[in-house]
């Protein structure tokens, strides 16, 4: 007999269904009213202090307990909604101000492959494009980015990935959530964008060899190209200290006008103004199975999603004006 | 006719499970129960019980005498200080089996061969793909059970093609949990605290032992079809959910340390080096073949299964009931001191 443990009746401050277990009156503890009910009592401008606080000890003691679900990837979105995004929002809101448009080619639900530009050492640009996505668009989608396999050999930061909902860049993976319905994002310049310098910066570099294509064509999804602009600003790099990263085992070292030279103080992003733009989506039903063995259709695919992002990115660094806005 | 079955490693927990469940079937006739050990309670009449290693000729003679139709090898082990040393253990489960497929290969009334193998032939890297499916090309783990568990697979894969007239099902079981399995990792979360690689987190998939039976059992005697399947419960569990499930302190690593810890637990665990590795990077397989060819839907979930475990198995130092009134103690001390503020500030 599988025991199916009775849940709290009440539901949370976000109005999910509350997943503590329930007690005796089919609410949990903390949902039991305490003697002298507390709705009715005025807090006064203190109110909405704790509520968060009501929200935080929920998920305080759901972590304590072990209380929670992750898929088979290992995305947690109760560890993303309480901890990682409340730490982007800052940069994405105050920090770096980003504006986020098209949000409507985005659909609300199935696959899709977004498909963006990388730039600035740090994969930045991925986070706030997912956050973007989380916090923006009307069905808060979650975006499943595919990332290097450096990211899953690293300690504190592989665990992480995973539990954001990221998943090791490789056909299988990506296959299985598009198939899944789930919104992918992929990044495939790699470390050539992410690491190339600041002289070189917007120019979009080889797009690795197009698998993204072909699993967009193999299960059916729309390509949804993005363009950052902002990302290329935030540690420019200026030159590449190749032996040390190979001695690191890192794909580069980056050295910016304020790191290594301020240390820590160093790896604090410059406070650039970016705008996220989501382009019309490129079908890829209509173009049938035999698509698959064709190479050149994979490589003009390729370059229209690579020639969208690259004159949307122009366009946009145009209209940005200055790099600080 | 009825059926006539030979179980090896039917003395362990799984197999004594087994086979006490099969001898109450009506449809089997006979039940013969190899194994070298006694079984912790005795078997039940219409068992036989060969107390043979699998490399006795007791055995051959066995297979090919008594009518055997259907084979189900659960003999390899993932314990090599229970077996003896990792030589004794590679031993027992590699050429152990080339003995048993030996045998078979002579046995005239053979229809059925069940292999019990693993989840661990797919390894634990940080390059693996998240779910593995059973046709995926895997990085075949170079050592310990999952290398054991490769090299007899192969084995029985070109018994196969020797006797394409018996139906092979090969299962790769993930890791089992329940109120009377003892295995390496139930072991391991019965310690005191649990030691983790910091900085990392894997997913795992547990299978209830009632399931391991059920699949087991519908592999024996339901309609039988050919191939390899994954088991394990739906879901993933991640290890730091796991252990605060079973409310045991976690203690984190440096992974440098890693293997000189791993060998002192190893004493009381009977850990290998390549479940350290699983403990650091997890493993999730696929399993809707299981589901969707051999018709094999699990009870429990990974999550249920592991509930079920820490449930009857594991003294909780940190209970639901203690964090849910803390919650509620500290939410009212809150709400009084906000209304007591709201009333008496304004004045």
């Amino acid at each position: 007999m599988t025991p199916t443990r009775e849940r709290c009746q009440a539901h949370t401050k976000k109005g999910e269904r509350c997943r503590n277990p329930a007690g005796p009156d089919g609410l949990c503890a903390l949902h039991t009213p305490p003697t002298a009910p507390p709705g009715e009592q005025d807090l006064g401008p203190l109110g909405p202090v704790l509520d968060w606080v009501e929200e935080a000890l929920e998920f305080l003691g759901r972590r304590v307990l072990g209380e929670y679900e992750v898929d088979e990837f290992g995305h947690d979105p109760d560890l993303v909604e309480h901890v990682v995004a409340p730490l982007l929002r800052p940069l994405y809101r105050h920090w770096w101000r980003v504006e986020t448009r098209g949000l409507e080619h985005v659909p609300d639900s199935g696959p899709a492959l977004v498909v963006g530009n990388h730039a600035g050492t740090l994969p930045f640009d991925a986070l706030m494009v997912a956050l973007a996505l989380l916090d923006e668009h009307p069905a808060h989608r979650s975006l499943r980015m595919l990332a290097a396999d450096l990211a899953f050999n690293l300690p504190v930061v592989a665990p992480l990935a995973r539990k954001s909902g990221n998943t090791l860049a490789c056909a299988e993976d990506a296959t299985r959530l598009l198939e899944a319905g789930e919104l992918v994002g992929v990044w495939p310049e790699g470390y050539k964008g992410l690491g190339k310098p600041y002289r070189e910066r917007y120019q979009l570099q080889r797009f690795g060899r197009g698998g993204f294509v072909e699993i967009a064509l193999r299960t059916g999804s729309p390509i949804v190209p993005v363009a950052v602009v902002g990302s290329e600003e935030i540690y420019p790099m200026i030159a590449n200290l190749r032996r040390l990263a190979r001695l690191l085992g890192f794909p580069y070292f980056p050295v910016t006008p304020t790191f290594p030279a301020l240390g820590p103080l160093g790896a604090i992003p410059l406070p650039s103004k970016w705008l996220i733009e989501f382009c019309p989506p490129i079908e890829t039903t209509d173009l049938g199975p035999e698509a698959l063995l064709d190479p050149m259709v994979l490589f003009d695919l390729t370059d229209q999603v690579r020639d969208t992002i690259q004159q949307t990115v122009h366009r946009n660094l145009l209209a940005r004006g200055s790099v600080f806005g | 006719m009825g059926r006539r079955l030979l179980v090896t490693g039917a003395a362990r927990t799984t197999g004594r499970r087994l086979v006490g469940v099969l001898a109450e079937e009506p449809e089997v006739e006979r039940v013969v129960a190899v194994d070298d050990l006694e079984p912790q309670e005795p078997f039940p009449a219409k068992v036989e019980h060969l107390a043979v290693d699998l490399r006795s000729p007791a055995l051959v003679r066995t297979v090919q005498s008594a009518g055997i139709d259907t084979c189900v090898h659960l003999g390899i082990t993932a314990e090599p200080r229970a077996a003896g040393g990792r030589v004794t253990m590679k031993e027992r489960n590699v050429l152990g089996t080339m003995q048993l497929l030996a045998a078979a290969y002579h046995a005239p009334d053979l229809r059925r061969l069940v292999l019990k193998s693993t989840t661990a032939v797919y390894g634990a890297a940080a390059g693996d793909p998240a779910v593995w499916t059973e046709s995926m090309s895997h990085g075949s783990p170079r050592h310990g059970f999952g290398k054991d568990a490769i090299e007899v697979e192969d084995y029985v894969r070109s018994f196969h093609r020797r006797r394409p007239d018996v139906a092979v099902t090969v299962l790769r079981l993930a890791n089992q949990v329940g109120p009377t399995v003892d295995n390496p990792l139930t072991r391991y979360f019965e310690l005191p605290v649990c030691p983790t690689v910091l900085g990392f987190d894997p997913r795992l998939q547990f299978l209830h032992e009632e399931d391991t039976a059920a699949v087991l059992l519908r592999s024996i005697l339901g309609p039988a079809p050919a191939g390899t399947f994954n088991v394990a419960g739906d879901g993933v569990v991640l290890l730091s959910q796991a252990i605060r499930i079973a409310g045991k302190p976690p203690l984190p690593i440096p992974e440098p340390l890693v293997n000189r810890v791993a060998e002192m637990v190893g004493r009381t665990v009977d850990f290998s080096p390549e479940q350290v590795r699983f403990l650091q990077y997890g493993r999730v397989a696929d399993t809707s073949a299981a589901a969707d060819q051999l018709g094999f839907i699990p009870k429990w979930s990974s999550l249920h299964a592991f509930e079920d475990f820490a449930a009857t198995r594991l003294r909780k130092l940190v209970t639901e009931e203690q964090v849910t009134r803390v919650e509620h103690d500290v939410l009212g001390l809150l709400r009084r001191t906000a209304g007591w503020l709201a009333r008496e500030l304004p004045r």
